[in-house]
């Protein structure tokens, strides 16, 4: 009877467990989904001038490590990637005062997954930056871009 | 016989070593690339067939400071010369992200220059080359960023260092350029190209220079 008790706990337990762990691994899926695309996108798009490992280049190039910066402008970086910078920016306290090109071709999706990867990566931690936040966040910018 | 083993055991070591420093000392003596000619010389009343190898033919352009830069300057030293603009979207900050580890560990080495040629006559003024430099944290001219005329520097990069650069609208920034660093001789010859794109190769580059620097003259 013990025996049978301790047995049922030790099933409910697991039960439990893997229900919590299954919610949790569908939006870790979703994260890791965005990370790995992003960090192929960002291979071929931005780490010429950012650098592996985002650390930008001398007062031309900004580095993406300034994680004040990332935190704050968290809903702008996706109308960065897309449009570009014509403008004087301040990171890590340094100004950077030259053009960043526009990548115009990127898909709402392709732009939700190089934001997750850079708020993610050196030594940013942002979590999970979804498509639909992405969608609302360029919606917004490109009234100001038109 | 124990004699006579031990004489053959000796004779194979010498064999060993004398091949093993053969290699040694071949490997650690760069290539001279490029076209070259043989040319028949008469001294002495002899005739002596010598090898004339390619060498980088004078040039005149402006650098960072506004000053001229000739190949006066590059005499005897040995230099990594590529070719850039500053607007450069694609490749070129990975190359100066590059060359700049180069710089740093070359600092202050009299024996060493850098070159970097502007292929946007139009854009890249003096100003704004030293513009570049300094945000780049290039101090002094030890490494040279030059501007010449679209043919001078177009023709010294396709014909003396063998690296292809053109106009093209439809590329990003408005030109295609490879990446190639050109390692040059204190005689002006090319001993290595090292793609500038790739960190790897890069560090290939330096050490072949300290092969380079340590290089006697024949």
């Amino acid at each position: 009877m013990n025996k049978n008790r301790g047995l049922f706990i030790i099933f409910m337990f697991t039960a439990v467990c893997s229900l919590v762990y299954s919610c949790q691994s569908e939006r870790e899926l979703n994260y890791a989904r965005y990370y790995t695309n992003g960090k192929k996108l960002y291979d071929i798009s931005c780490q010429n001038c950012h650098g592996k490992n985002g650390e930008g280049l001398g007062q031309l190039i900004p580095p993406l490590t300034d994680t004040l910066y990332i935190q704050k402008n968290i809903n702008s970086i996706a109308c960065t990637i897309k449009f570009g910078i014509n403008d004087i920016i301040k990171v890590h306290g340094v100004t950077y005062a030259e053009q960043m090109p526009p990548n115009s071709q990127l898909a709402d999706i392709d732009i939700a997954a190089l934001v997750t990867y850079i708020s993610n990566s050196f030594g940013n931690q942002q979590g999970l930056y979804e498509v639909n936040q992405a969608s609302v966040d360029l919606k917004k910018c490109e009234e100001v871009y038109k | 016989m124990n004699n006579r083993t031990s004489i053959a055991f000796t004779f194979l070591c010498f064999i060993f070593f004398s091949f093993f420093t053969s290699c040694n000392s071949d490997s650690t003596r760069l290539p001279i690339l490029g076209n070259r000619e043989a040319v028949t010389k008469i001294v002495d009343g002899k005739s002596y067939t010598d090898t004339v190898y390619q060498t980088i033919p004078s040039f005149r352009f402006i650098n960072q400071d506004g000053k001229v830069v000739t190949g006066k300057d590059f005499k005897g030293k040995i230099y990594v010369a590529d070719f850039f603009f500053t607007s450069c979207p694609s490749i070129c900050p990975v190359m100066h992200r590059n060359m700049l580890k180069l710089y740093d560990k070359y600092k202050g080495n009299d024996q060493v220059k850098i070159a970097s040629h502007t292929i946007d006559y139009k854009t890249d003024t003096p100003e704004k080359l030293k513009a570049y430099a300094t945000k780049l944290g290039v101090e002094g001219t030890q490494w040279e960023f030059l501007r010449g005329s679209r043919d001078s520097v177009y023709t010294l990069a396709e014909k003396s260092y063998l690296v292809a650069v053109n106009e093209d609208k439809n590329a990003p920034g408005g030109f295609v350029h490879q990446g190639w660093f050109i390692l040059v001789d204190g005689k002006g010859r090319l001993r290595g190209a090292y793609d500038g794109t790739q960190e790897d190769q890069v560090s290939t580059l330096m050490d072949d220079m300290d092969i380079l620097l340590k290089e006697k003259d024949e």
